[in-house]
């Protein structure tokens, strides 16, 4: 059982952190609604640092007491209550996802300030509620407990997720919205189903009562197969990617950040979760490699038809497709080093480290396309010229996002790759680390065809189409920096993801 | 067979025969049509699986709110049937789904059948902690003690989709009215219901929200049909829908989560954890975060009903 | 056979049909009935169970039936914005159709607002 059952199910010391995590950024909400306009981005900021804040002592929390950060709602005890519980892995996505979030605020200041001689208008005011709902859903998803709550933190995070796509106007965004609502509804239908199964069988609903309940049979397999298949359609894995790349394409720059970068991420730490947690002892070895082999397949497919594209946004959209096959090569070489009985932490921060270094870098890279298209009035790729004179930080950002993504050091995404790789090697499936390799080579293709294309001079007497401003490109730099930079947490003093999880499993993957 | 059971499977046979029509049937008005009795019929079998609290809220939000929402817009879609009709798909792809349909359909009911015997139940649990809330209704101290905090969420859930649902207002209509302007004859039939049923409908929702406390009933079936009496004032033409700019439409949609929030933070001081109650306090507690609710809801269920603004804010 | 197992058997084969609809039906608002379809039969399901735990004198485990009216008011919301995505479709475009020939304008969209 990865969960330790020492530890005691009651409320402990900053557990109220958690509850300000999850309920601070809906508040804003509320409040933005009243006050509207720019009200809304007031308190948007507002609760930009607030929230921050609470990450930090959550994290401060949890080192400290080197064990999970419980609170029991209502005190009223699972099964019957339902309990938050904030793990090293919760801990690790709560601080990213402050980082990130706060990122695109300070951008999106310039792309969704209330115009002036307006009390309010739509995608402004939208954009602001849209952003601390998706926050406060996710958070949801990172500390609940509880397989329904995260049902409805599924739910929280589509209804904020879906109008973010739309946010434009533009006709066809309608469409890849509404294609996008149909999935996510039919993802969160599976999940549900899943979940009610599991109440059929076991009577509850809590993770931690579930993973010490659960036993290998039909019943459970069926809602394990639901559940995952739900979360794959929502997170766009291959072969259920359709939806992402015109939806993210055709959204604001912030708000493509927010889908690819944040939103995906959710319903994919929610499989992490179930896998590792839930169902350690019932998933098999076998079915872990069909995760993963998609995960394969994403890698290959989706850099090749980004190679293929003209537009820098869907060439970064078709990355995203990429980069989540990576999030799934960790399940069958966690699970091939538990049956090894060596620690598996290795895999599993490889599959975090690649979630967070992604998050920040294509949040950075989707951020840096939109401050190109201001200034050059298009994002065509063949037509780049002249980017790198006017925006050089933002180019920088976008090769230090892309190195990331490649896996170059000492970036986020080179840690995470090389812990993937070397547990590929530990335990004999060195096919992955050929998926990785070739996954590794078209990234670095594309990326090089951008920023080289993007340092060619420009023409003679050409100006920029618009001016952008300069904390913009310092926001987008900063993320961009954050990834690259990642690669230097296995310096960390403290295995964060550790906390509150046992190293070895007592029951073994079969 | 006894009669009881000899009950359940006609409705099951009848319940499997219309789910059956509303997929194959090939006006899409008539399959909406077919939704709304779909959704009487499950009315009836939440009654036989002794929910009756599930079957109000079915009766009222699945089959007349969804109902209504989905007439309006079957009948603003009846040009699209033609162009739509075309893009069905192939044998091969009816085949594969088909299959895909039967195995999940197959899995599940294994599943069912597989289910342990004795059930495992929280009944004993929520029944032996019934008394610390002060409420007789078993569901309602679980919405508003026991899992408060995911009818909290729920509100948001809510009132997320409308914020989603006005974000598509085409940029010139925002802070406008939502919805058509709908003019109906002073004298017609719908005219006649809309001064003649509210009077009725209020007291039933008031009423069905009173007692939820204690019976079956509470405050989304209340709201819900007090939602539906406004709806129906609206299409008759006698009322419109408020511009959503105005602040004390904004005030009244946050007003319920915003206080539930605020009870469930005193409850850390006063009761030693959020969102719990303070002895003796949990019934007035309950009824306050329920009141408060209740124009949020109302507001809210029929403002989703209502569609995005369209028409120009007033000057 | 009791209710219990009967209603189970029917959610199973609801959520099937709904399924088969979702996937087959070109229309939107088809897929939303079927993905409303999907939803009853996960309802009914979990109402079963809930049946299925009656005791110390109680029809049916109040936590899920509680679970279902939240369910069915989100499953409701969920309606409402598909509903309304679509109607804003139709109002812009004419049509409602899902095809995707869609990305190439898409691309030819602005990105930033």
């Amino acid at each position: 059982m990865p969960h330790s059952l020492s530890t005691q199910d009651v409320t402990s010391p900053g557990g109220l952190l958690l509850v300000l995590a999850v309920l601070i950024p809906f508040i804003g909400v509320l409040a933005g609604m009243i006050l509207g306009g720019r009200g809304a981005q007031r308190v948007a900021f507002a609760i930009l640092a607030a929230g921050l804040a609470i990450a930090i002592a959550i994290a401060d929390a949890l080192v400290q007491s080197g064990d999970t950060v419980v609170y029991i709602l209502g005190d009223w005890a699972p099964p019957l209550g339902v309990a938050l519980r904030a793990d090293g892995l919760a801990v690790i996505m709560l601080l990213a996802i402050a980082v990130v979030i706060g990122g695109i605020g300070v951008y999106a200041r310039g792309d969704f300030g209330t115009p002036p001689g307006v009390r309010e208008a739509r995608a402004p005011l939208m954009f602001w509620l849209l952003l601390l709902a998706v926050w406060g859903s996710l958070n949801l998803v990172f500390v609940s407990g509880d397989l329904f709550t995260l049902y409805v933190a599924l739910e929280l995070l589509t209804f904020a997720g879906v109008p973010l796509v739309s946010l434009g106007g533009q006709p066809e965004t309608l469409r890849s919205a509404l294609r996008y609502l149909l999935y996510a509804l039919f993802g969160s239908v599976l999940y549900l189903l899943g979940a009610v199964l599991l109440y059929g069988a076991y009577g509850t609903l809590d993770i931690l009562l579930l993973a010490a309940r659960v036993h290998p049979e039909p019943v459970t397999w069926a809602a394990a197969a639901l559940m995952t298949v739900g979360l794959l359609a929502k997170t766009a894995l291959f072969p259920l990617h359709l939806w992402l790349p015109p939806a993210h394409a055709g959204a604001p720059a912030a708000a493509s950040a927010v889908l690819s970068g944040l939103v995906i991420k959710g319903s994919w730490f929610l499989a992490v979760r179930l896998w590792l947690d839930v169902f350690a002892g019932v998933v098999t070895l076998p079915s872990a490699q069909m995760l993963a082999a998609l995960g394969a397949a994403a890698i290959l497919v989706g850099n090749i038809v980004a190679l293929r594209q003209a537009r820098l946004k869907l060439l970064i959209a078709y990355s995203t497709v990429a980069q989540i096959g990576y999030l799934f090569l960790m399940f069958p070489l966690a699970a091939g080093l538990a049956a090894a009985q060596i620690d598996s932490t290795a895999a599993v921060n490889g599959g975090m480290l690649q979630a967070i270094s992604h998050a920040t870098a294509k949040a950075a890279m989707f951020m840096a396309a939109g401050l190109i298209y201001t200034t050059l009035g298009h994002d065509r790729i063949a037509d780049l010229r002249g980017a790198a004179r006017a925006l050089p930080m933002t180019l920088l950002a976008f090769a230090l996002g892309g190195a990331s993504l490649i896996g170059l050091p000492p970036s986020g995404g080179f840690l995470a790759k090389w812990l993937l790789v070397s547990a590929a090697i530990t335990t004999a499936q060195w096919w992955w680390v050929l998926v990785m390799l070739v996954g590794g080579l078209l990234t670095s293709a594309y990326v090089f065809i951008v920023v080289v294309r993007a340092m060619a001079p420009a023409p003679e007497g050409w100006t920029p189409r618009a001016r952008v401003p300069h904390y913009q490109q310092v926001a987008v730099l900063a993320l961009a920096l954050c990834s690259f930079l990642l690669g230097m947490a296995a310096f960390c003093p403290v295995d964060v993801a550790r906390i509150g999880r046992a190293v070895v499993p007592e029951i073994g993957w079969p | 067979m006894t009669l009881a059971l000899a009950v359940d499977i006609s409705l099951t046979l009848l319940v499997l025969a219309v789910a059956g029509w509303i997929i194959a049937v090939r006006d899409t008005f008539a399959a909406v049509i077919g939704f709304v009795a779909y959704g009487l019929l499950l009315a009836l079998i939440w009654v036989r699986l002794a929910a009756p609290d599930v079957a109000l809220t079915e009766a009222a939000i699945g089959g007349g709110l969804t109902g209504a929402l989905l007439i309006g817009a079957a009948g603003r879609l009846r040009k699209t049937e033609a162009a739509t009709r075309a893009e069905y798909p192939g044998v091969l792809i009816r085949t594969l789904a088909a299959i895909l349909a039967v195995t999940v359909a197959a899995a599940l009911a294994v599943g069912v059948l597989a289910l342990p015997d004795p059930a495992p139940t929280l009944a004993p649990a929520a029944v032996a902690s019934l008394a610390t809330t002060g409420v007789g209704n078993p569901v309602t101290a679980v919405l508003l003690a026991f899992r408060s905090m995911d009818t909290l969420l729920e509100a948001i859930v809510v009132l997320l989709a409308l914020l989603g649902v006005w974000s598509l207002a085409p940029d010139r209509a925002w802070g406008g009215y939502p919805g058509p302007r709908h003019h109906a004859d002073p004298d017609g039939i719908l005219a006649y219901l809309a001064r003649f049923l509210p009077p009725i409908g209020i007291i039933v929702g008031l009423y069905i929200f009173w007692i939820g406390a204690d019976l079956p009933g509470g405050k989304f079936q209340g709201a819900t049909i007090l939602a539906a009496m406004w709806l129906l004032v609206i299409e008759a033409g006698l009322a419109d829908t408020p511009p959503i700019s105005r602040t004390w439409l904004r005030v009244l949609l946050v007003i319920g989560p915003l206080v539930f929030i605020a009870i469930g933070f005193a409850g850390s001081i006063t009761a030693g954890a959020v969102l719990a109650y303070p002895e003796g306090y949990a019934k007035p507690l309950i009824v306050a975060i329920e009141i408060a609710l209740m124009p949020t809801l109302v507001l809210t269920l029929a403002l989703l009903v209502a569609g995005t603004p369209q028409r120009m804010p007033p000057q | 056979m009791n209710a219990s197992t009967l209603f189970g058997l029917c959610a199973a084969a609801l959520v099937g049909v709904g399924l088969y609809g979702l996937i087959v039906n070109p229309q939107p608002l088809r897929k939303i009935l079927a993905f409303n379809l999907i939803g009853c039969g996960v309802f009914l399901l979990f109402g079963a169970i809930a049946r299925r735990g009656a005791a110390v004198g109680m029809g049916g485990d109040p936590v899920p039936q509680a679970l279902l009216i939240t369910g069915i008011v989100v499953a409701f919301s969920a309606t409402a914005l598909a509903v309304a995505l679509v109607l804003r479709l139709f109002d812009e475009t004419g049509s409602v159709t899902l095809a995707s020939d869609a990305p190439a304008k898409a691309q030819a969209d602005p990105p930033d607002a």
